[in-house]
């Protein structure tokens, strides 16, 4: 069991984790993975609230975190069938190929 | 620090950092999949049963499937020669330490993370139901219909397109 | 003395305990609760192997295994040497480490779910507030590793095997998990140590109140029982393994122990959801009739398991084998509106609970059937027709 801090800490580090993924990576899934990383770090920071903080009986913490969970599901089916499409019609899933928007 | 948490630590993070950085795709997949599994050990180990098991049933056997079925069906999995990352990708990185630096001196030179441990408190099923049905009804709702929408969009833009161009 | 015996078992973990210096206690209590189920599962396991090969050849007028001992009682024995003994191949081209952990992937889901189930009074492994969960949870974990079996083995007959089964297992989850909320919704709990209590008690002090002698409860229990087959992978839904499809499915390279414990992971599976359904709808440890509850309760539930594995076996040896379609149109249209329609029927006889006019009970029951009974038959003659019955006719290459 670790102090609040450490939970906060190691949220923070999850979410660079998956921001510097999500910033970096050419493939379009991957960015979504990273993206999925960071709203778990997210998550963890609501439920170490919800544990440590005060009127824990209240549920906000954990009733965030569930619509967060459902949320996040429903946000990576469309945006998966979004790459699928996008790479049905570019033939590519690398994000630098997809740019005929650009100037 | 116990033997036991700072295993899992390290194996979430380790987990987290290959998820992000291997070449191949798949086992990218099934690293965010370990990830997910040691974050619902952390929701269990702050007595939050119900959000840990239900992180479980989501994360793990749903959307990892789902990314891992995206993959499948958009076949880039290893692309020998293409570099991995975007030319600037140190900017990239950059922006995440500055993020993290952030993030980290919020919570160490804050008060509010250094207070005593309160006891733990019970979440039982039967009271976020009536958590649910109380308050937070209307956030209920909409979410149904927001899985709904999301579900008939998916299906819609994932569909074969007959002859080019949109069809609705 | 029928008390007892009943909680022999608790008794003797009890004893064991007390040898042990209360700070290891936890720790000794878990593992005599992980000893103890993995040994009889194990053991239910090697029986049941024989018994679906002798329960099969007798559906299919053959003997089945004779020559290991008398009845062939040993041949579980001669099975567990020859895949202990047998050449494990790696293909050299397949993903060595999620080859190698597949197999430990589906068989660690399926024993953490044994863990919730109430084997008798006082003998649930672990009690969660939210056990009904944690077992679907575990259980969507097996999707997975059967992934991990058909992607890592490169070859790509496995992988649109392992494609083939995780979709069928996707679309099935649905109807199991929706079947098992209408028991929720009547309990009140996602516990199942309070849903098997919620089936104490006896109709006219006879018959036991168990959630299969009500309309919904009967309709539930089978949707449960054919999305179960489903989960698992059994006849008639085992297209992803059936040998004259896909050779093995996810299962193709897979030989020598690997296979044995995806063999293993596919019969606890089975037996831990066939352990569900009881659970939920059949009472879980409590005996059907006033006059038999001197019988202690773990017989109870091993007798039940035993008659759920019967009837799994008879199926396999009985009905044909579905198309993937044919699954996955049975899943979405068939099974999804009829477990949505119990939900309501559930409702229905929960809010009539209060009619005690004279034939009462009748007129429920004859409610909720037809709440039931008219959709299944309209959505089955509607699926139906299209495929109706005519002259065959055949195509011949010429």
């Amino acid at each position: 069991m670790m102090s609040l801090q450490s939970y906060l800490i190691l949220a923070a580090l999850l979410f660079s984790i998956g921001l510097a993924g999500a910033l970096t990576r050419r493939n379009a899934v991957l960015v979504l993975v990273g993206i999925e990383l960071m709203l778990n770090a997210a998550n963890l920071n609501f439920i170490a609230f919800w544990r440590f903080g005060p009127h824990p009986e209240a549920l906000t913490g954990i009733l965030f975190a569930l619509f967060s969970i459902g949320i996040a599901a429903a946000e990576a089916a469309v945006g998966l069938s979004l790459i699928i499409a996008i790479q049905r019609h570019y033939q590519t899933t690398s994000l630098d190929r997809v740019d005929s928007l650009k100037g | 620090m116990h033997t036991g948490s700072l295993l899992l630590l390290v194996l979430t993070l380790g987990s987290a950092v290959a998820a992000m950085s291997l070449r191949n795709l798949v086992h990218c997949a099934l690293c965010a999949a370990i990830t997910f599994l040691c974050l619902a050990a952390y929701f269990l180990a702050l007595s939050a049963e119900f959000v840990g098991f239900a992180q479980i049933l989501v994360y793990v056997g749903a959307v990892a499937i789902l990314i891992v079925i995206a993959i499948l069906v958009t076949r880039d999995i290893a692309e020998r020669g293409e570099p991995l990352v975007f030319k600037p990708w140190i900017l990239g990185v950059g922006v995440a330490v500055l993020v993290a630096g952030s993030l980290v001196s919020a919570v160490t030179s804050s008060a509010l993370a250094r207070d005593p441990l309160p006891p733990a408190p019970t979440a039982t099923v039967e009271a976020i139901g009536e958590k649910l049905m109380t308050h937070y009804v209307v956030p209920l709702e909409v979410i149904g219909l927001l899985l709904t929408v999301a579900l008939l969009g998916a299906v819609l833009l994932a569909r074969p397109q007959k002859e080019g161009g949109n069809r609705p | 003395m029928a008390n007892a015996l009943d909680q022999i078992f608790v008794n003797l973990k009890h004893w064991l305990l007390a040898w042990f210096p209360s700070a290891w206690q936890p720790l000794i209590s878990m593992v005599i609760s992980a000893a103890a189920i993995i040994a009889v599962f194990g053991s239910l396991f090697a029986v049941t192997t024989l018994a679906e090969r002798k329960g099969l050849g007798r559906i299919q007028n053959r003997p089945g295994p004779n020559r290991v001992g008398p009845f062939g009682i040993l041949q579980p024995l001669a099975d567990a040497v020859k895949m202990l003994t047998k050449e494990s191949i790696m293909p050299q081209v397949a993903d060595r480490f999620i080859f190698f952990l597949a197999p430990t992937m589906m068989l660690i889901p399926t024993l953490l779910s044994f863990a919730v189930l109430p084997y008798g009074r006082n003998m649930a492994a672990v009690d969660f507030d939210a056990g009904l969960l944690f077992f679907f949870a575990v259980g969507a974990s097996i999707e997975m590793s059967v992934f991990m079996a058909g992607w890592s083995s490169r070859n790509k007959l496995a992988l649109l095997g392992a494609m083939r089964a995780i979709a069928q297992m996707i679309c099935y989850e649905l109807p199991l998990i929706l079947s098992s909320v209408t028991v929720v919704m009547v309990t009140g709990s996602l516990s199942l140590g309070q849903i098997v209590d919620s089936q104490a008690g006896f109709h006219g002090g006879w018959l036991a109140r168990w959630h299969v002698f009500t309309p919904w409860g009967l309709a539930g229990f089978l949707l449960f029982m054919t999305a179960a087959t489903a989960e698992s992978n059994r006849a008639p839904f085992d297209l992803p393994e059936g040998e004259s499809e896909l050779v093995a499915g996810h299962l193709i390279e897979y030989s020598g122990f690997k296979y044995a414990l995806f063999f293993m992971g596919e019969y606890f599976g089975m037996m831990a959801v066939s352990g569900l359904g009881i659970t939920l709808f059949l009472g879980g440890w409590r005996a059907p009739v006033a006059g038999l509850d001197w019988v202690p309760s773990y017989l109870w539930f091993f007798g039940k398991l035993g008659v759920c594995i019967a009837v799994f076996i008879w199926v396999r040896g009985t009905l044909p084998r579905l198309r993937a379609d044919q699954l996955m149109n049975f899943a979405w249209k068939f099974m999804l509106p009829l477990t949505l329609i119990n939900l309501v029927a559930a409702a229905v006889w929960h809010y009539t609970g209060v009619w005690s006019f004279g034939g009462a009970a009748a007129v429920r029951w004859l409610l909720g059937a037809a709440l039931i009974g008219v959709p299944y038959v309209v959505l089955g003659r509607a699926l139906y027709t299209g495929h109706g019955h005519g002259p065959r006719t055949y195509r011949y290459a010429t």
